[in-house]
């Protein structure tokens, strides 16, 4: 094993590593068993806290309906998300200055503000100027929230996402005849989409946690706001805890791996362009030609 | 009839009448708190993000794993769920009070801890993907030429890292300061708990919106801005 930090290691560093190795594996069990020794102390070992996540009532009841909700919730928040994102970003690269102004503005000012502030807002003008009822109003105001932000953050992956692709493909749409329009929609859109597809999936992650911030402060019935019932319930906090904490990590786990099987394969296509991106790609401001609404862009069509 | 603030400045003041009934916290200590949250977190996770991307580029194959380990499940954990943990887990059961005596100053610095935990594994990956801009060819150069390990890494690489690292550290700066609204969850008076009281209880919701959002787009706005201009500014041209 050799990186640019260090070299391939020889005998002398091979020995220092074994013994960093062991000093580490020793904190790490001595952190293990503080942890451990603390839960016992407080009870928090015993069997009957544990029970019920092995019985299908806490499941059915809670946990599962709860799942149930988030996934509603960040898939909705997907499907309207990113044909808004995709309008945005396409705004974004165009000719006239006043659409690239207004776009620009509108999706700096959105990834600006946090998206709990999106949320309660959304609440109080669902709740004071519509008929949205009650019961429904969360579910309205978190999947409002996450679409405000999200579609912000998805227009900058759609702009990135052109921007990627070889200019040629733009010269040779205008070579044979297509209009900018035809540019777009031929060309340049369907080659984008699918590079853009992990950081899109990748993009589900965020919206998938974000929907935890609706359980806790405008009452959404997700998963974490379940947990609450269910601990109310059995009376296991910690348990519940770990139990939701887990769920998250499957599910976003199972997301993350999609996204990056998705990254390999489109990067073996043949027929890509080999703008892929990835799953880890930042939409650096700094990165970004005409970020903040400088109008200094230099991509092709619109 | 025509009521303009120009014509009747008492109208200005009361429709902004209503921010001097909330002194507890105030609009500007509800967005000094939350630049006091951004702070500490700042410090905090980049002091701890820093150790964990050591491990996770150090020779040592265990530490690599406790790195990547780390990572991969603080980031997929939502946020809300450690910041709530910290106070219905930590505080009331295992009773971490975190040295304060009253229930503010405790909320105020579980908080620190559980977004520190959180953006430390984003730090850690900022820093990473910042040493891994730098290509192989660098070190063997550098080796080639004569220097050694700590000369290396002391005159080639790292210089060349850290300039890389700034702008991806910025946006999670930028994502930190918003990221601190979540400590409303645990009544944490900050800039989203007093939107919440005054968005709830007055009329005026647009401007209601309209001021808070304001308040972060000046917060994020010349973060980005400036260390977007230091990035670009320090790159490593290739």
């Amino acid at each position: 094993m050799s990186s640019v930090l260090y070299d391939t290691p020889g005998p002398r560093a091979k020995r220092r590593n074994v013994i960093l190795s062991v000093v580490f594996v020793v904190l790490l069990l001595l952190l293990a068993w503080w942890v451990w020794s603390a839960l016992d102390d407080k009870g928090q070992l015993e069997w009957s806290l544990w029970k019920p996540f092995t019985e299908s009532e806490a499941w059915t009841t809670y946990l599962l309906p709860g799942l149930g909700e988030t996934l509603k919730a960040a898939a909705l928040a997907m499907v309207i998300g990113l044909p808004l994102g995709a309008v945005f970003g396409i705004a974004r690269l165009s000719d006239h200055r006043w659409v690239r102004g207004v776009a620009g503005t509108v999706v700096e000012f959105f990834r600006a503000i946090p998206v709990l502030l999106l949320m309660l807002f959304a609440n109080e003008v669902y709740a004071r100027s519509t008929d949205v009822s009650t019961e429904n109003r969360p579910l309205y105001a978190v999947v409002t929230g996450l679409v405000l932000y999200n579609a912000a953050v998805l227009a900058e992956v759609v702009r990135a996402g052109i921007l990627a692709l070889p200019k040629g493909q733009t010269e040779a749409a205008q070579a044979v005849g297509l209009r900018k329009g035809q540019t777009m929609r031929l060309i340049l859109l369907p080659q984008a989409v699918t590079a853009m597809l992990p950081a899109i999936v990748s993009q589900l992650v965020v919206i998938v946690k974000d929907t935890a911030l609706g359980g806790v402060m405008i009452g959404f019935t997700e998963l974490l706001s379940e947990r609450a019932t269910l601990a109310a319930n059995y009376a296991n906090v910690i348990q519940s805890f770990v139990v939701v904490a887990l769920i998250y990590i499957v599910v976003n786990f199972l997301l993350t791996s999609f996204a990056s099987w998705l990254e390999k394969r489109l990067r073996r296509s043949k027929r890509s362009t080999g703008a892929v991106l990835g799953e880890d790609t930042e939409i650096n401001p700094a990165a970004i030609p005409g970020t903040f609404g400088t109008g200094e862009n230099t991509g092709g069509g619109g | 009839m025509p009521s303009t603030y120009a014509t009747h400045p008492e109208a200005r003041d009361i429709v902004f009448d209503f921010i001097s009934d909330y002194d507890n916290p105030t609009l500007l200590g509800a967005f000094w708190m939350t630049v006091k949250l951004t702070f500490f977190s700042g410090i905090g996770s980049l002091v701890w993000g820093t150790l964990l991307a050591a491990m996770r580029v150090s020779p040592v194959p265990l530490m690599r794993g406790f790195g990547t380990a780390y990572v991969n499940i603080v980031r997929n954990i939502p946020l809300t769920v450690i910041i709530l943990f910290c106070s219905l887990g930590l505080a009331d059961i295992f009773h971490v009070t975190m040295g304060a005596s009253d229930f503010k100053v405790q909320g105020f610095r579980l908080a620190i801890l559980g977004f520190t935990a959180y953006t430390a594994a984003f730090v850690c990956e900022a820093l990473r993907s910042g040493i891994n801009t730098v290509p192989m060819g660098q070190a063997e150069a550098a080796r080639a030429i004569g220097l050694n390990f700590t000369q290396t890494l002391r005159l080639i690489v790292l210089p060349q890292a850290f300039r890389a690292v700034i702008g991806p550290l910025a946006n999670v700066l930028i994502a930190l300061t918003k990221n601190t609204t979540v400590a409303a969850a645990i009544g944490v008076a900050e800039a989203a708990y007093l939107m919440k009281q005054m968005i709830e209880n007055e009329a005026q919701t647009l401007l209601i919106g309209a001021i808070f959002a304001f308040g972060f787009v000046v917060l994020t706005l010349p973060t980005g801005l400036i260390l977007g201009w230091l990035s670009k500014r320090l790159a490593v041209k290739r």
